[in-house]
């Protein structure tokens, strides 16, 4: 085959994936409609479940975060947490909760909500650790009790950092939200693992949809990263992220893909 | 839903029915049957070790480009960061029509997560050799090509080290989604007998065991390069 042909097959193959998502189609056994307005379902399914698993992540990431940050121990907690993290494949993790808990949409959030911990609550930690000394010195010194402390001083001065790890963890959870047909959960991947029944325009066509909707997360999170970061501390952003790029113990604290 | 097409890839009669035939955890069906595992394990291993290495390769070259051409670090991270955004089990998929089935479409994947890592810890490394070393360097009548791989790269090994670690332990994780792309690998082993606990388990924990044999096999090969960094750990 000349390059022209490959290339021409490739752009096929793409143009068609691509309509997979526009038009129903009747699926490769035949008898069922996908693609096209069948996909809503999937795609509002796939949003439940990260929904909900940031929802439970945050819930328990950031005060825990907050509260051993503030209290100045978990230095190894926060370490560890997230080199092992690294390393547990998300298939393992979804597999494991669906076999020992059974086939669920809650075990399933329960298992990404354990994915997503990790990222946050270690940014957290951090954030709450770099802040100055002396500025929660100043803050006990002008009367603040240790949960104003950590609400009025501590809190905001680490919401850059708190907001990097959810934006770190909404990607992650996206994507691993994939997994979902795995636990019996019917989320966007299931045109890409059963491209047996979706077809291989299936396939890709909700790949790209799926890695749209990361970028776009990404994206969005970015944005709203740089929107809580208060106007007096965006000069000083740049001193964190320096900190960040050099130091290579905080630099795992950085994002892992999934 | 999931059309199950399950193989059972096991003759489980043979065994303990009650726990088998329940799909649970037997200990002596992981003995028993962990021989099976080793050609799963060492094609992880394959995807892993290729991935990491390649996505060095490139993301060393890029570097040394950068270090010069200072405007390249913006455009590098960006585009780098795109690709660590994608969901891999979304690249394995796009990637189908273009490298077809496969090993390669794995380790492309692979390695396409890699860059950004290395060649942010590349630059950090490079960025944070003391400018007092450099001069020395200098005035000892070095060129700048000696410089950079007497001196320069030398003192940036850690930070270097560091990122490749980080790159090694992801992409053992990653690796396991592999299978969609076609390339095997322990995620291969998972997801033929996904009801199967001690299946799921045997597979996972030799995920996790590959990332930490490989994580120590780095830091104690950077050990034995760096004998002056040993008491500084």
């Amino acid at each position: 085959m000349t390059p022209a042909i490959v290339l021409a097959s490739v752009f096929g193959q793409f143009s068609d994936g691509l309509d997979f998502l526009v038009h129903q189609r009747e699926s490769v056994a035949g008898g069922v409609q996908v693609g096209g307005s069948t996909m809503w379902p999937l795609l509002g399914k796939h949003l439940e479940v990260v929904g909900l698993s940031m929802l439970f992540a945050v819930l328990v990431a950031v005060p825990l975060g907050l509260y051993l940050g503030h209290t100045r121990r978990g230095d190894f907690l926060a370490s560890s947490i997230s080199n092992v993290g690294r390393s547990v494949p998300a298939i393992a993790i979804v597999l494991f909760f669906s076999s020992y808990l059974g086939l669920s949409l809650v075990n399933l959030v329960f298992a990404m909500a354990l994915l997503a911990i990790p990222p946050i609550f270690t940014n957290t930690y951090v954030g709450v650790r770099q802040v100055d000394g002396d500025v929660v010195d100043a803050a006990r010194g002008m009367g603040l009790s240790g949960l104003q402390t950590v609400g009025k001083v501590e809190l905001p001065l680490a919401l850059p950092l708190v907001f990097g790890g959810i934006r770190t963890s909404v990607v992650n959870v996206i994507a691993t939200a994939t997994l979902g047909p795995f636990a019996g959960v019917v989320t966007l991947g299931d045109p890409i693992i059963n491209a047996s029944v979706y077809g291989e325009a299936g396939r890709i066509g909700t790949a790209i949809l799926v890695a749209a909707l990361a970028v776009t997360a990404e994206i969005l999170f970015a944005a709203l990263q740089r929107a809580v970061t208060p106007a007096a501390l965006r000069p000083q952003r740049r001193g964190l992220r320096e900190r960040l790029r050099t130091s290579p113990r905080l630099a795992q604290v950085a994002d892992t893909p999934t | 839903m999931l059309p199950l097409a399950q193989v059972h890839i096991r003759d489980r009669t043979a065994q303990d029915p009650s726990c088998v035939a329940q799909n649970g955890f037997c200990p002596d069906w992981i003995r028993d049957h962990i021989g099976d595992y080793m050609s799963p394990l060492l094609r992880h291993v394959e995807l892993t070790v290729v991935s990491v290495l390649a996505g060095f390769v490139i993301a060393f070259a890029l570097a040394l480009l950068a270090r010069r051409r200072r405007w390249l670090i913006g455009p590098v991270t960006g585009v780098t960061g795109v690709m660590y955004t994608i969901p891999s089990l979304a690249l394995f998929a796009i990637l189908l029509p273009i490298t077809g089935f496969g090993f390669v479409t794995g380790v492309i994947a692979l390695t396409s997560y890699n860059l950004l890592v290395i060649f942010r810890n590349i630059m950090a490394g490079l960025d944070n050799v003391p400018e007092a070393a450099k001069d020395a360097a200098t005035g000892m009548g070095m060129t700048d090509h000696q410089r950079l791989w007497q001196v320069e790269l030398p003192l940036a090994i850690p930070e270097i080290v560091a990122g490749v670690r980080v790159a090694t332990t992801t992409t053992v994780g990653l690796a396991a989604l592999a299978f969609i792309a076609g390339a095997g690998g322990l995620g291969q082993q998972i997801i033929t007998d996904i009801v199967f606990k001690s299946n799921i388990v045997t597979a996972s924990v030799l995920c996790i065991l590959l990332a930490a044999a490989l994580d120590l096999l780095i830091l104690g090969a950077q050990r034995a390069a760096l004998p002056w960094r040993r008491a500084a750990g």
